[in-house]
């Protein structure tokens, strides 16, 4: 970590974000900690309640404050975003960090054309003028792949496409060149062929521009897709951590894998019934204690002592590889060993 | 455009055709007769035909309202008052004037009355609503919000009583309320009316804060002003640009009807007030079966709430651009 | 399939939504052409996936299925008895064997009701008195879908998604019916819940021999679920399959485009990749769809011949029979299961 391209551009460190409702504290992200380089892309993985949205919402300082306590620090190039003044956030957001949500239509104000959007960002932190901003914006349209790009600009939202607004999205969210891009689910609510259009845009444009990208979703098979590096939640907190590469071939945690498991494919035999992970996802007003996954989780048994439901275990983290798990590792690769095989034999 | 204007004035003139008959229809179904009203003692059958064949009531119902829509466009003669120029709408039956006449004196009043009053509500209403849903939760919001739960359901009667009591008759501090019209003496016609305004403007602000604030709440949940928090826009511009434009809508939608209806007479403002409104000639026609004036005013207040619902649509979707107009 | 009639044969079923507009009288200017002509048949106890991206018209074929909708055209036939048009008395006996489960547990489920009321009502309607009574049933039917059956007097929001799932299977077992549609039966439960309530399906169809219309986005479920499997696009069924035939040997090219855009969580760093197509542009307005093949205009194969003539679904040569292409010009290659010809060592 001493080379400067080496520095991770985004650094979370043991974030806690707590909400007090009138039910008592939802402990949404609980002990959070993870970096992001340039040009790279962390998927984060998790089901609803999981707190990944609310993990970024944070980062771009968007919760609502009076409710929320946080602790920690969240680093983006250097500078701690928890200690921003809101002027300070107004300046980094949509310029050098900026999001992009996985309902379009509802994201996009109905009000207001889709060039208007776009442009209206780029003139707040270019100071550019209206004409200006108009060409950035139409510009922004033609590099995102919207046909006849000088005359979309002026349509509002409701007049695009499901994929096209997803597009015009992107190219607000990009206008200014940003160089952290946070993407919560921005491509569930497309149809599969539209998906596939859009994650191959966001690489193309993360190649061009060396974006930084968080990448948030439910699903692996986009995960596997798209992502250099994943992060797995679970209950406010990350169960487990490495390479794609890593994390989809040799799970470490049993939500991982369960989650892996549990998954229909287009391959594979299909006469058997998928295995699924019993339960529900914990609530974050009363989670489980020790490992929040234990009810869940298949092998909490084999742990001696019901350490699992009384310790949490602790994420240990080497290289970027870890797990939070009671089992040992030897445990895991002799439990684990039938989803090795029946997954890529 | 175009297309959505015909299509809606056809529409309302089909509406007020059938409130018109209706009315002419339920004013001879209760059984009376105008012409036994004002023939007075030692009445002859000879004096009530003549009186009838003057008032221009003499002819089977359906004939009576044919002769009456004709007179609106074309004008109509009567045997008691000789011509009278199109757009008739009759002589009224009580005082032998002219409806026309009558309805065009009482409407300067009325209409300083609604949007002497709307002006304080709105301004009064949104502002408070708008603290109200930025700070929501906060004692700003709570204090507003009990306030107008009061205030809405206070009444006029008490309310307009109270403070013509307290701020005319002990303090001083108002004018008693009458009417100089604007064009004579500004001055005069705003002071005589501010006591009418700020009693009736209490009521509607309380609606209207309550309004603004649940539309406000909910769009400042929306994800489109969750995006433009993200995109780096100041809170202010947030608000103003996206939350107060997704809640103006239904807002001006109901601003519309209930403007209307103040038009159609302020019966209750205007009898506290003794003011003479278009709201205490509708109240004075139907005590003295005043036919003529009765269907004037009526014609009025629907005509003033078909024609607001129509400006309302065509705003509706001047603010939001999904709305198309057919 | 068997000779035998099917449970359910639907035959050029169309439904089109009128567009009103003009002036200065408003008329019927046009038409969504949701659904256009199709034709499949469901077996006794055989499940059928219909998939297809959004607007292919796949929940509006399950609403006219289930008589919620008035088709504009064709047939439907249950048990060999026609129902397009029956009324009210003509469907009564029939209602009850047809039941249908929705996308969304959360508004399907009257929160005003108790569990065992939202169960028994389709008892109730139907006047319908099972021996040992009607909450004996429940609690039976709770059991069967895997709910805890004292929870028979709690309410929906007790329960979390996936258990409100249930509560709508147990509702649709209610009347014992022979065909359930299912639309998106899956997509709205978080991912480690769908496997319970796929699994719970797959349990019902096989144990209880109910016939299903398995309608979904996603190819992986409807794979895991159904023995045949339709492929519609803008209104019409572009491929009809067995499930291996289907996604083994894809002869359509939109689904084989279909089956190349589903992401799955597998890294493909090192061997053959699968079959990477894909689409431009934007499913075209069922409004005024494209002339001849409703696909040509994204397909990377189209010629005149497919602006002019639409193609009609057969079994296109090199076809097993069962098997129906709508395309003038069918892939011919077999897809390369790619991860099955792998070596197997390379995995670990």
């Amino acid at each position: 970590m001493t080379s400067t391209d080496q520095q991770p551009f985004l650094s979370v460190k043991d974030l806690k974000v707590h909400f007090s409702t009138e039910d008592g504290t939802v402990k949404a992200v609980d002990g959070l900690s993870f970096d992001v380089a340039k040009g790279k892309t962390l998927g984060i993985v998790g089901e609803s309640g999981s707190g990944k949205s609310v993990t970024n919402l944070t980062i771009l300082g968007l919760h609502d404050p009076a409710h929320t306590t946080i602790e920690g620090e969240i680093l983006l190039d250097g500078e701690n975003l928890l200690t921003s003044s809101p002027r300070e956030l107004e300046r980094l957001r949509g310029n050098k960090m900026s999001m992009i949500f996985q309902d379009a239509l509802a994201s996009l104000s109905p009000y207001h054309t889709v060039g208007r959007q776009i442009g209206e960002t780029y003139r707040k932190h270019t100071g550019a003028s209206k004409k200006e901003s108009r060409d950035r914006a139409i510009e922004m349209l033609r590099r995102v792949g919207i046909p006849q790009p000088d005359m979309r600009v002026d349509d509002y939202p409701h007049q695009f496409s499901g994929g096209m607004r997803q597009r015009a999205m992107i190219a607000m969210a990009l206008v200014c060149d940003p160089e952290l891009l946070i993407a919560d689910e921005p491509t569930t609510a497309l149809d599969v062929t539209v998906q596939a259009q859009i994650m191959d845009l966001l690489k193309d444009l993360q190649q061009e521009f060396g974006t930084a990208i968080i990448f948030i979703t439910h699903d692996l098979g986009v995960i596997a897709d798209i992502a250099d590096d994943v992060l797995v939640m679970y209950g406010g907190r990350c169960v487990e951590r490495g390479t794609k590469r890593e994390v989809l071939r040799s799970p470490q945690h049993p939500y991982t894998l369960g989650l892996l498991s549990s998954m229909p494919s287009l391959e594979g035999p299909v006469d058997v019934p998928l295995s699924p992970i019993p339960g529900s996802p914990p609530s974050l007003l009363n989670p489980p204690s020790g490992c929040r996954f234990h009810p869940r989780c298949a092998f909490a048994d084999k742990v001696s002592g019901g350490l699992c439901s009384t310790a949490q275990p602790a994420l240990d983290v080497v290289d970027g590889r870890g797990s939070a798990c009671h089992l040992t590792l030897d445990q895991r690769d002799e439990f684990f060993a039938d989803f090795a095989v029946s997954r890529h034999n | 455009m175009f297309r959505f204007l015909v299509r809606r004035v056809f529409g309302a003139l089909v509406i007020l055709l059938i409130i018109s008959a209706v009315t002419f229809w339920l004013f001879y179904a209760v059984p009376r007769d105008p012409a036994t009203m004002s023939c007075g003692k030692n009445c002859t059958p000879d004096m009530l035909a003549q009186i009838r064949h003057n008032l221009g009531i003499d002819h089977p119902i359906p004939v009576q309202y044919w002769d009456w829509l004709k007179g609106i466009f074309v004008g109509r003669d009567y045997a008691g008052f000789g011509h009278c120029d199109a757009p008739c709408l009759g002589y009224s039956f009580a005082n032998r004037e002219p409806v026309l006449g009558t309805i065009l004196d009482r409407l300067p009043l009325t209409l300083s009355l609604a949007f002497g009053s709307a002006a304080v509500f709105l301004v009064f209403g949104i502002g408070t609503g708008m603290l109200a849903a930025v700070k929501q939760g906060k004692w700003q919001d709570k204090v507003a919000s009990s306030a107008s739960l009061v205030a809405s359901s206070m009444q006029i009667y008490f309310v307009g009583y109270l403070a013509m009591y307290l701020l005319v008759a002990k303090l001083g501090i108002l004018d008693n309320p009458s009417y100089t019209p604007l064009t004579e003496n500004p001055g005069a016609w705003a002071s005589g009316l501010l006591l009418p305004w700020l009693v009736l403007a209490l009521i509607w602000t309380a609606n209207y804060t309550r309004m603004t604030r649940s539309q406000l709440v909910e769009t400042l949940s929306e994800d489109y002003v969750r995006t433009a928090r993200a995109k780096g826009l100041s809170r202010a511009n947030v608000f103003f640009r996206f939350a107060w434009r997704g809640a103006m809508g239904p807002i001006v939608t109901i601003f519309g009807i209930d403007l209307a209806t103040l038009i159609g007479g302020a019966i209750i403002t205007e009898s506290v007030f003794s003011l003479q409104g278009v709201g205490r000639l509708a109240v004075q026609s139907v005590d003295k079966s005043d036919l003529p004036m009765l269907l004037g005013v009526t014609v009025l207040s629907a005509g003033a709430i078909v024609i607001f619902n129509i400006v309302v649509d065509a705003v509706y979707a001047l603010i939001d651009p999904r709305i198309r107009l057919a | 399939m068997s000779n035998a009639t099917p449970l359910l044969d639907v035959s050029g079923l169309t439904k089109h939504f009128p567009i009103k507009g003009g002036f200065p009288i408003r008329r019927t200017v046009g038409a969504v052409q949701a659904v256009d002509g199709l034709d499949f048949q469901v077996a006794e106890g055989e499940s059928l996936g219909l998939v297809g991206e959004s607007g292919c018209g796949k929940s509006t074929t399950g609403r006219l299925i289930t008589r919620l909708l008035e088709p504009t055209a064709g047939t439907i036939s249950y048990r060999g008895e026609d129902i397009t048009h029956a009324g009210r008395r003509q469907l009564a006996p029939i209602r009850s064997e047809i039941q249908m489960i929705f996308q969304d547990p959360y508004a399907s489920l009257n929160p005003r009701q108790t569990v065992g009321k939202i169960v028994s009502g389709p008892m109730e309607i139907n006047d319908i008195n099972p021996a040992g009574g009607r909450e004996n049933r429940v609690r039976e039917l709770l059991e069967i879908v895997g709910l805890n059956p004292e929870h028979y007097n709690r309410f929906p929001h007790e329960f979390s998604g996936g258990q409100r799932q249930r509560i709508g299977v147990a509702r649709a077992l209610a009347l014992e019916p022979k065909l359930i549609v299912a639309d998106e039966p899956v997509s709205a439960l978080d991912v480690s819940i769908q496997a319970q309530v796929v699994n719970l399906l797959q349990k019902v169809q096989q144990e209880l021999g109910i016939a299903f219309v398995f309608i979904a986005h996603d190819l992986a479920v409807v794979r895991h679920f159904s023995q045949r499997v339709a492929v519609m696009y803008l209104g019409k069924i572009v491929e009809i399959a067995d499930r291996d035939d289907l996604y083994g040997n894809p002869r359509h090219p939109y689904t084989r485009a279909l089956l190349s855009a589903v992401p799955e969580a597998t890294v493909d760093d090192d061997g053959p990749v699968r079959e990477r197509i894909r689409l431009v542009g934007d499913v075209p307005s069922p409004i005024s769809p494209p002339s001849g093949c409703r696909f040509r205009t994204r397909c990377w194969k189209a010629t005149d011949k497919c602006a002019n003539e639409a193609p009609p679904l057969v079994q296109v040569e090199g076809n097993k029979p069962g098997h129906l292409t709508a395309c003038h010009y069918p892939e011919t290659e077999a897809l390369i299961p790619a991860r099955l010809s792998k070596n197997p060592g390379a995995a670990a």
